[in-house]
């Protein structure tokens, strides 16, 4: 029934488990197999913070036992994963990306950790990323950079560039991600994966180091749809641990993935994502994507978001504030690190405090905590949040205005492909305009996806088109990526990532 | 809009309890004037009568039922910290000597 590849890294997480399921394969084999690949790429990529090679082994020789028993398993049972290092995972370290978490070994698990864990995917490892998830680039790690598997010396996208390193290099079938302006999906877009930031409240923010609470989502990343859909339908779901948890069933997602029907759907074309600033191959692809979808069934207009063109601007104002807010805990005083100021006898704890988030926080960190702190401080409030905050406002009115008219919006998902590592390190609003069309929905609380739409013609680099639907109808998303991508795949006669050099060393052998 | 001077880079990295170099405090300066000016862009949006938004989803108070639910024990809760003592967290001074 499932034809899986002889190298069993090259296999979707569909037919992983389906071969799992049949007992075709072992999950520690399955496991074994990617812990090589890690071995012998990962020196190149710098994906992993941390690979726990023992405990997923265990954790798939568990599967194992149990699947032998004649026990019955959740869809994913025994497909491993890579975990972003903003979610808490007991006895494995958890940084953020942050020298301040060095060595910081969690005391519990994060709810999203809880249910892969209870669906049985043996936890590889955990993911490089941005410091606190801020950047776009995975340049602000304090454990350096992690590098596209298209090309190892661009950018992978970020904050989660480990999470899409890792897929797109095949060191993991699935990862999670967290995406607070475009985290999951930046990444996905310049590395040819898939990622979704669900709707706001649709899976738990329980034990993921926040960032900026009102905005943070975490959500699934794969290589394909479908896979990204049943590892939403693992990650999502009410958690009474988060008041923002919304009490409702996941959303039918892995249905709509399988029947990847866009026939009779509205489409929009947000008119001020795509002009100006975003490359011409970027554009070409987007534009192929676009009349794809209407050869599938799909009526297509263009939509207007006037608003969305002070999105970027109201983002750099709410994220900062709530992350200064949310970074006061770094205090040195529960966990983390503590260092004592250079020659004062007797520091004072807030003496310690200040010398301990200068030494534990790098320049990105800074940049924010001290902006949000003068955005909040009294005389500006009014002009900077406070207008931030109506700025918000409108941009949820744009959305509603145009779900009206439209099922579904769409979009290129990053303005540019991969840049080369470097390229914006020194230029925070360069930086910034990486996330300028994923940004919108999350000051909304609206779901989207990023899915491949093909190579640039200029560079020969990924490019992404983002799907944008109302809250709580993150099917949707599912519906038109599944048929898009489908007809995409077909288009280039096989996934996208096939063209992808091979990395260096012994798996350079394998190949598909 | 105003622009920082040094002098406000330092206050506010004192208010966020970070203990900036010269260099640092050298660098920031311009880049946040820099920041600050594109942010600004948010008092030309036709805001005129619009209600602030600081959540996406209407917000309900939540609450649990009021029983007691196992915990972190002592030890686990300590475990990260840079000291302990006494099955207590240990700080340095809070208050002044004098």
């Amino acid at each position: 029934m499932t034809d899986l590849p002889t190298d069993l890294t090259r296999a979707t997480a569909a037919a992983l488990a389906d071969a799992l399921a049949t007992k075709a394969v072992s999950s520690v084999e399955v496991t074994q197999a990617h812990l090589d690949r890690i071995a012998a790429v990962d020196g190149q990529v710098h994906a992993y913070l941390h690979v726990d090679a023992e405990g997923a082994l265990a954790q798939a020789r568990a599967i194992d036992e149990r699947r032998g028993a004649g026990e019955s398993l959740s869809a994913l049972a025994g497909v491993p994963i890579a975990v972003k290092d903003v979610m808490t995972t007991k006895g494995l370290p958890t940084t953020c990306g942050s020298k301040i978490l060095e060595g910081w070994i969690p005391p519990y698990d994060a709810t999203v950790v809880t249910k892969l864990r209870e669906a049985g995917l043996p936890i590889i490892g955990k993911t490089n990323m941005d410091e606190f998830a801020m950047g776009s680039s995975t340049e602000h790690s304090a454990y350096g950079p992690s590098r596209n598997p298209w090309d190892l010396e661009r950018i992978p996208g970020g904050s989660g560039g480990g999470s899409s390193s890792v897929l797109a290099s095949f060191q993991a079938p699935l990862a999670t991600g967290t995406d607070t302006g475009g985290s999951i999906r930046q990444p996905a877009a310049v590395t040819a994966t898939v990622g979704t930031k669900p709707t706001y409240g649709g899976v738990s923010r329980y034990g993921l180091v926040a960032l900026a609470s009102s905005l943070d989502q975490a959500g699934p990343c794969g290589r394909t749809v479908l896979d990204t859909a049943l590892l939403h339908a693992v990650m999502g779901g009410h958690d009474p641990m988060d008041s923002t948890s919304i009490d409702a069933p996941v959303p039918p997602v892995v249905e709509a993935a399988r029947a990847a029907d866009v026939r009779g759907m509205r489409v929009g074309v947000v008119k001020e994502l795509g002009g100006k600033g975003y490359q011409p191959g970027v554009r070409a692809r987007f534009d192929e994507s676009v009349a794809l979808l209407e050869e599938l069934g799909a009526e297509v207009v263009e939509v207007s978001c006037p608003n969305f063109d002070y999105a970027l601007a109201a983002y750099y104002l709410i994220l900062p504030s709530e992350a200064s807010s949310n970074l006061a805990k770094f205090d040195a005083m529960r966990y983390g690190l503590r260092v004592l100021p250079d020659g004062v006898d007797d520091p004072s704890a807030e003496q310690v405090m200040a010398a301990t988030r200068d030494a534990g926080f790098g320049p990105e960190v800074k940049r924010r905590i001290i902006l949000g702190t003068y955005a909040l401080s009294s005389g500006y409030y009014d002009a900077y949040y406070g207008s931030a905050q109506k700025v918000r406002a409108l941009i949820a009115q744009d959305f509603a205005n145009a779900y009206e008219q439209v099922d579904v919006l769409v979009s290129p998902t990053a303005p540019t492909t991969a840049f080369k590592l470097g390229d914006k390190l020194e230029d925070p609003m360069a930086m910034y305009l990486n996330d300028i069309a994923t940004i919108p929905a999350n000051l909304a609380g609206v779901p989207g996806m990023s899915i491949p739409s093909g190579l640039a013609d200029e560079d020969g680099l990924p490019a992404g088109i983002q799907i944008l639907a109302p809250a709580t109808k993150d099917e949707r998303l599912y519906s038109v990526g599944a048929a898009l991508e489908a007809a995409l795949v077909d288009r280039w006669g096989g996934p996208i990532l096939d063209r992808a050099p091979e990395l260096g060393g012994v798996a350079a052998a394998k190949g598909a | 809009m105003s622009s920082l001077s040094r002098e406000d880079v330092a206050h506010l990295a004192g208010l966020a309890r970070i203990e900036l170099s010269d260099a640092e405090l050298d660098r920031m300066v311009g880049e946040l004037s820099v920041i600050l000016e594109s942010v600004a862009k948010v008092q030309q949006a036709p805001t005129d009568g619009v209600a602030p938004m600081s959540h996406p989803m209407p917000l309900t108070n939540v609450t649990r039922p009021d029983v007691v639910r196992p915990s972190l024990g002592a030890e686990a809760a300590l475990a990260g910290a840079p000291e302990a003592e006494m099955q207590r967290f240990s700080v340095p001074r809070i208050l002044d000597e004098d």
